[in-house]
């Protein structure tokens, strides 16, 4: 019986790729530093939209019973009540608006009464949606937490990756991910995009996600460093990478098909935390593997020695 | 790696069979559901977001606690100084900062001071406890002065303490309200979280965690007028309280001593006085209160005592004859609520020590449906780009992989429901991302798989190298997410929690299916079709 095995449909990366990859890295390089650097510079200059969960203060989301909110109306009504800095913003449709409420002097009671004066000023003419107090202590605990568990994270994963592979791998990967993340954080301070809870875990999920990427590539090299014992190390990595490139883009989209659907469908709440992955997986992580996963293994000395050590040994 | 034996082939459909048939009793509705036997009960719990309610942090006064503890201390010290026999000379004990302070008078001997004193000092953690850790720590400065001072143990054994009985009066106030479900635990050291599902303005529920509810009846000092109390000071067995806001905050000078605590009530209910029709409590004591209360009004017929609830003076009437029936009536400007609510706090005991709001989330049952519809469009739209693109890009092992997909979403949804673990909106991303990494390890296989075929090996070589490489991969690709999902999981709270549950699930089962159902349906094409040469695409 003979079948035909398969249907050749939609071929996204033609077979046997020779890109030189390699050779990009005088430019990937400097570009990355370039990039880092200026993201950094945002951090600290520029700094992140934090959200209420790490400095604090209320939050109300609130939808209006009898039309479309009537911001100017709302925000007089708010602002008479001493409660310093009220920001109202349209969320989503026309009769929804967010009120973020600035964290209150005089400790956690405050809050609570800040909140109760909202409530009373706005009355019976809105639908409450959401209400989120965090106070002071508990904002420091979150971003110390969570701060915390970045680190916890990375620490854990270049662990598992010096057990998995020689330490320049661990090394390369954790440098060509902690890029991710620093470029990432300097989007994030760039677009002003809310800096919660959610974006920790945005964080953290990119990482896993770029470095699934990273493992891939390095999962290949470290079989071809096995199987070609006198191949350059720049020829290696080249194929190594354009071997898996076809995985790597058909990954991508697929991941980037589900995030776009969240994106599109997935509603207010969560866009942000959508729209940072995007980024940090599709538009950074992709890049990284490829242009400064694979080619820092040249600087972090992999295979050097590679060359007539082993000549008797033959694959 | 082709060749799967029949017996492993039934074992694997049958644990993917089992674990997705866990997720059975969510799409029916809670009545039906009821009926069937315990095990098969276990369902997906909706998180707050996505059902409405309210999510409260609350945090134990842990200062006040350590104070009250060197309060006690004090008091404990003045006592057993008395016993000494035969009897010392000594000034009162005082709190200074975190230590007591004895001070012998007239030369008096230290020894047996310092003997009795040690009396006060138990050991931490009963017999199983840390040996040689002792409550107190006793210092014989000299001079006649004994420092005392509480040791780090001891505070925090009574912390503990404080946060588990302020757990079981939380619950019992809140159980008050008649809430479903309400869920109340310890978090870190010091925090109680309570999350009641369906509450959506918390409004009574933080004035009824608000208060301590410490009840107090105790004798108004009437050695002078509060004037002058105000203008000197009190005498040192006496203290200025301060009425309730709705009578203007009146000061009352008011006896240290404690006649009778809340702690003695069995029972506190509202009711109305029959002569004014005025809402009021009406309190049972238990046998010793009685004694005690009866006691008290015995002596005071005619004086004037104060009901003090949380240092605020409820109500300061005249004692007009002896009260030894042990119950009694606490009228102080209620409102029908007030009543109420000073009731269950009465019934429900006292806090020891007071407890602070420092977070709540409040969802309302509006934005939690319109979350669940968003989260489903977009699940079921990403799922659906997902699988369309498998197909068009693989063709039929495309099926396989959506099948593989299909079977992983179905697993996550049992192992969430076996777990009775709860779904938030987070989770739901996870889910839709996990759809992505499944996908991902079938990739993995079918690009290694092309990879061999172009090297020249035959279909069948081909796929059992392809698999064999493509395996370790995603072993080592899957654990560094896994990672990153377990440390959020750890250090994540609430609805971010509900991602890395699902999002570390979804892990799990993506390994297995790719370890044993991809495989297995790669091996029975194999067998069906004999393909002789293999273009996966």
């Amino acid at each position: 019986m003979r079948v035909h095995s398969s249907i050749p449909l939609l071929r996204i990366v033609p077979d046997d790729t020779k890109f030189d990859f390699m050779r990009f890295r005088r430019i990937s390089f400097p570009m990355s530093a370039i990039l880092s650097i200026a993201a950094i510079l945002l951090f600290f200059f520029h700094g992140l939209n934090f959200g209420i969960d790490f400095i604090g203060g209320s939050l109300i989301e609130v939808r209006t019973v009898n039309g479309p909110a009537d911001l100017a109306k709302m925000r007089a009504a708010l602002s008479g009540l001493g409660l310093g800095d009220v920001q109202l913003q349209q969320f989503g449709g026309p009769t929804d608006v967010l009120i973020r409420v600035a964290q209150q002097p005089g400790g956690e009671v405050a809050q609570q009464q800040a909140i109760a004066k909202v409530r009373q000023a706005l009355g019976n003419e809105v639908e409450y949606r959401r209400e989120e107090v965090v106070g002071p202590r508990i904002s420091t605990e979150l971003l110390a937490g969570s701060t915390i568990g970045l680190v916890v994270a990375i620490f854990a994963i270049l662990i598992y990756l010096w057990f998995r592979f020689e330490w320049q791998f661990a090394l390369g990967a954790m440098i060509a991910n902690v890029h991710d993340l620093v470029l990432t954080i300097g989007y994030m301070s760039l677009t002003q995009i809310d800096f919660d809870l959610s974006s920790i875990a945005a964080l953290l999920t990119i990482l896993g996600y770029s470095l699934n990427d990273t493992v891939v590539i390095y999962d290949r090299i470290r079989e071809m460093l096995r199987r070609y014992k006198r191949m350059p190390m720049p020829e290696l990595l080249n194929i190594s990478v354009n071997s898996t490139l076809s995985r790597s883009i058909i990954t991508h989209v697929t991941v980037t098909l589900a995030l776009l659907a969240l994106l599109l469908f997935g509603g207010h709440a969560i866009h942000s935390f959508t729209a940072t992955m995007i980024f940090g997986v599709v538009l950074v992580g992709t890049y990284t593997s490829v242009f400064i996963a694979a080619p820092i293994l040249i600087y972090l000395g992999v295979g050097t020695t590679r060359m007539g050590e082993d000549a008797a040994e033959k694959s | 790696m082709l060749y799967i034996s029949r017996w492993k082939a039934l074992a694997i459909l049958l644990t993917a069979f089992v674990v997705c048939l866990f997720a059975v009793p969510n799409f029916f509705p809670e009545s039906t559901v009821a009926s069937w036997p315990k095990w098969a009960q276990r369902h997906i719990v909706l998180g707050l977001d996505l059902q409405g309610g309210s999510h409260i942090l609350l945090e134990v006064d842990t200062a006040a606690v350590r104070k009250e503890k060197l309060e006690q201390l004090k008091d404990d010290a003045r006592r057993v100084l008395r016993e000494v026999r035969p009897p010392i000379r000594f000034a009162p004990p005082a709190v200074r900062g975190n230590i007591v302070e004895v001070r012998l008078l007239e030369n008096a001997d230290p020894q047996a001071a310092l003997a009795k004193l040690r009396e006060l000092s138990q050991p931490i953690g009963g017999l199983l406890g840390g040996a040689g850790q002792r409550s107190l720590e006793i210092v014989n400065v000299g001079g006649g002065l004994i420092q005392l001072s509480l040791t780090e143990p001891a505070i925090r054994e009574r912390i503990t303490q404080a946060v588990q009985q302020s757990i079981e009066i939380v619950r019992r106030r809140v159980d008050e309200l008649g809430t479903v479900e309400p869920l109340i635990q310890r978090q870190g050291e010091d925090k109680v979280l309570v999350q009641v599902p369906g509450l959506q303005d918390p409004t009574r529920l933080k004035e009824l965690l608000g208060k301590t509810a410490k009840l107090e009846f105790r004798m108004v000092d009437t050695s002078m007028t509060v004037e002058q109390a105000l203008a000197e000071r009190p005498p040192p067995d006496s203290e200025i309280l301060y009425g309730t806001a709705k009578e203007g905050k009146h000061p009352y000078l008011i006896k240290k001593q404690v006649l009778v605590s809340g702690a003695e009530l069995t029972d506190a209910q509202p009711g109305f006085e029959q002569r004014t029709n005025e809402p009021i409590v009406q309190f049972v004591f238990n046998s010793s209160g009685a004694r005690k209360f009866g006691q008290a009004t015995i002596e005071n017929v005619g004086r004037l005592f104060a009901i003090v609830l949380d240092n605020e003076v409820i109500s300061a009437p005249v004692i007009r004859e002896p009260i030894t029936g042990g119950r009694g009536q606490i009228s102080g400007n209620f409102t029908v609520e007030s009543a109420n609510d000073l009731a269950i706090l009465l019934r429900a005991g006292a806090l020891p020590a007071p407890l602070t709001i420092i977070e709540q989330r409040v969802v309302g049952a509006g934005l939690g449906q319109d979350s669940i519809e968003q989260g489903r469009r977009a699940s079921y739209f990403g799922s659906a780009l997902v699988v369309v693109f498998m197909l068009v890009t693989y063709g039929i092992f495309g099926i396989f992989a959506n099948i593989a997909v299909a079977v992983n979403v179905g697993m996550i949804f049992g192992i969430l429901s076996m777990l009775n673990a709860t779904l938030t909106l987070p989770g739901i991303i996870g889910i839709v991302l996990t759809v992505g990494i499944a996908v991902d390890s079938n990739v993995l296989i079918y690009e290694r798989i092309r990879e061999e075929v172009r090297h020249g090996r035959s279909a069948i070589t081909a796929i059992d190298a392809g698999f064999t490489r493509a395996l370790a991969t995603i072993l080592d690709s899957n654990i560094t997410t896994f990672i990153a999902a377990a440390v959020l999981f750890l250090f994540g709270t609430g609805p971010v929690r509900g991602f890395a549950v699902t999002l570390g699930i979804g892990i799990l089962t993506t390994v297995f299916t790719a370890f044993t159902l991809t495989r297995l349906i790669a091996a029975w094409w194999v067998r069906w079709t004999r393909p002789q040469r293999l273009a996966i695409s």
